[in-house]
């Protein structure tokens, strides 16, 4: 049973104000087109591209089979290194052990690294009931934290802001002399942070990998703030999802490659920190206590079905929204949910349920651009096909989403599986076109049609159909 | 060699030329061409819709249908894509059906795919003297993984004056139901997809699955765009 409430919450995706607005199509177009750039030169360096996404696939595919093993593995090194392992069933788990933590420590303020799982779970909001504040450090994540907005992109939060945006809300916010150069707007977050930093004593940070053979914490970055986060305030807290674990440190090297360049087009980040637990002694910095939340939260639920287990194959990259037409339209925060884009549509549904997020999964063409660039091959196309059934069965078995839909494809179903019955149907649709029919084509004026004609045409029936032709073939050819 | 041709339920009802061009050309190389009338639709609105008990009735009718076909060609990608790769996931995996399914899978081929590949005809005999680009269907492309036949096909009819819009191979929008449930975003790919097509110089967009080429020809007679569609098998018809 899930205590999170958001399991309760409906959610549906949004896409009218974002295709209205047009600041935001222009920012869309502009950062997804350099993003896609840059991704597509890191990946043609690669000569084995291929050959890594199916490795990363396996070791994956092994991993999450024998999941339980590699925790346990993960758990005993952390341990063994003085660290130590806090389990969270689901979020609210979570959200009790840091918040009870920073009552002990009496904490205030804290400050974070980019995690993810941390908007799942909702961690920020939560810390505010408590009178906590949290202080984002990565820059995107300050943007946005600094706008009131949730991440609009899994590895870009701040991706649909202009930089003349960013300028406004710095000089409105922060005070800053209006200026949309690109070293002061980072400098007044650098010199805003670098006091955070040093007064924090809570840093809490997501994780890219955990390694279950040395008990190695990977956190990869690029501005410097997460190996602040993790090395300077007295305690540090590292919030990982139970899937994030691979097993040796070799195979670290394949899911480094694939996600750096998958994400940011990087060959390598900046920054890539692996942690062993806390300070040891003799050692002149590092927190004094370490803590890694293993956070299952609706994950062990995928490990049932080998299929939709793969969704647990994500690292987290991006590159299926970057590459997504339905993501480059609607953009993030549409999706109303943590995980947008192609992975979010599969996620979302599926860490909660199905009943929360039902038109999820029919938020995509099926184009299946994400499962053409994903570096872990998740075959998303496929999994949005079993969601959108599931859907459709879901509401305890109680007919579909929208019952006249069913209706409608029983009655397809029906003229469709037999040649006399299609033929009956074929003389049905041409008497309607007769009723409702112009020179231009079919009119019908009732839904799904309606729907379509807002803004195209509908092509007309053919006088005599190919059947129809064919009969007559001697004439035709 | 013996074909079976699947016309599919659009050309049959909206686009027979589709059909008439493909057997005219199939025959110009020999092929005996046979269309079964018993046959209707591939299942792929329903299983694409999440019905599956739908999707899985109708697509035992095919399985019926074209269970004994040497060959089975299809004019459009998408069709081919739910026959090869999602009919036999409909059943149960051990099943006769699943059986079967999986054998005709392997029988199955899209037009280009077919004269490419099976046939080794790349030229046609077609004659067309107008700018033409090409769009990709996703389906095509990225399920069954085909790029380049539909390309040296279009390439080698003479006269043709064959330009590539920007990204080509980027979804028009169409997606089945996707195109009446999210409307809106729907439509504004396809707007993009005009775009590029006008801003290549182009009079004609040919692409292999009338589903894609009657959302855009719906979006451009509604914008009264002056650009046609024409359907890969009616464009090498033209001899």
């Amino acid at each position: 049973m899930r205590k999170n409430q958001a399991g309760m919450i409906k959610i549906s995706p949004h896409t009218g104000p974002a295709l209205a607005n047009a600041t935001l199509q222009a920012n869309l177009k502009n950062t997804v087109g350099k993003v896609l750039h840059v991704h597509q030169l890191a990946v043609s360096e690669v000569a084995n591209w291929q050959e890594l996404r199916c490795h990363a696939e396996q070791v994956k595919a092994h991993t999450l089979a024998r999941l339980h093993f590699y925790l346990q593995e993960l758990e005993k090194q952390i341990k063994g290194q003085g660290g130590k392992v806090v389990w969270a069933d689901n979020a609210q788990d979570a959200l009790d052990f840091v918040v009870e933590l920073a009552h002990q420590r009496e904490i205030r303020r804290l400050v974070k690294s980019k995690s993810m799982l941390s908007e799942e779970i909702g961690l920020n909001e939560a810390l505010e009931r408590e009178r906590i504040e949290t202080v984002e450090t990565d820059l995107g994540e300050f943007i946005v934290q600094l706008a009131g907005e949730p991440p609009f992109h899994i590895t870009a939060p701040a991706l649909h802001k202009s930089r003349r945006e960013i300028a406004q809300l710095f000089s409105q916010k922060l005070g800053m002399e209006p200026s949309e150069d690109v070293q002061q707007i980072t400098a007044t977050a650098r010199t805003l942070l670098r006091e955070h930093f040093l007064a924090a004593r809570l840093g809490i940070t997501g994780a890219n990998f955990a390694v279950a053979e040395t008990g190695t914490i990977v956190v990869v970055e690029n501005e410097g703030n997460a190996r602040l986060c993790l090395s300077v305030p007295e305690t540090h807290v590292v919030l990982v999802g139970i899937e994030k674990v691979i097993p040796r440190m070799a195979d670290l090297a394949v899911f480094l490659k694939l996600l750096t360049r998958s994400a940011t087009g990087q060959r390598i980040t900046s920054y890539v920190n692996l942690i062993n637990a806390g300070r040891r002694e003799r050692e002149a910095d590092g927190p004094h206590e370490f803590y890694v939340v293993l956070v299952d939260n609706g994950r062990s639920r995928l490990l049932v079905d080998p299929v939709m287990r793969q969704t647990l194959h994500c690292i987290r990259c991006g590159a299926c929204l970057n590459v997504c037409p339905v993501y480059q339209k609607i953009g993030g925060h549409a999706y109303q949910s943590a995980y947008p884009g192609p992975i979010g549509a599969i996620l979302t549904p599926q860490l909660t349920s199905i009943e929360s997020a039902p038109e999820h999964p029919f938020a995509s063409s099926l184009c299946g651009a994400c499962a053409e660039v994903c570096p872990v091959r998740i075959p998303i196309p496929h999994i949005l096909l079993r969601l959108r059934a599931q859907a459709q069965r879901a509401k305890n078995g109680k007919a579909a989403r929208v019952p006249a839909e069913k209706w409608a494809f029983q009655l397809w179903a029906w003229s469709m599986s037999s040649p006399t019955r299609y033929s009956r149907m074929e003389a049905l649709l041409r008497f309607l076109q007769k009723l409702f029919g112009r020179d231009q084509g079919l009119r019908l004026p009732f839904p799904p049609f309606s729907q379509w004609l807002r803004r195209r045409e509908l092509p007309a029936l053919a006088p005599q159909s190919f059947r129809q032709i064919y009969r007559n073939r001697k004439v035709m050819l | 060699m013996k074909v079976s041709l699947f016309v599919t339920c659009l050309v049959d009802q909206f686009f027979p030329s589709v059909g008439t061009s493909a057997i005219r050309v199939l025959e110009k190389f020999g092929v005996h061409v046979d269309f079964d009338p018993r046959q209707t639709c591939c299942g792929q609105p329903a299983s694409n819709s999440g019905y599956s008990d739908e999707a899985r009735q109708v697509g035992a009718h095919y399985l019926e249908v074209f269970q004994d076909s040497e060959y089975v060609v299809v004019p459009s990608g998408s069709c081919c894509t739910m026959v090869r790769r999602y009919l036999p996931e409909l059943f149960t995996e051990e099943s006769p059906e699943a059986r079967k399914a999986r054998e005709l899978a392997a029988r199955t081929f899209e037009l280009s795919e077919f004269l490419i590949s099976v046939l080794k005809v790349s030229d046609t005999g077609a004659r067309f003297p107008e700018i033409v680009t090409y769009h990709d269907s996703c389906h095509l492309l990225r399920e069954l993984g085909i790029y380049e036949p539909p390309r040296r096909l279009i390439r080698s009819v003479r006269d043709i004056d064959f330009r590539e819009m920007a990204n080509s191979t980027r979804c028009c929008g169409f997606g089945g139901t996707f195109s009446v449930k999210f409307e809106d975003v729907s439509v504004a790919l396809a707007e993009d997809k005009v775009r590029a097509i006008q801003d290549c110089g182009a009079r004609f967009v040919v692409a292999t699955d009338v589903s894609c080429l009657m959302h855009l020809d719906g979006l451009m007679r509604r914008n009264h765009i002056p650009v046609k569609t024409i359907h890969l098998a009616e464009l090498l018809a033209k001899f």
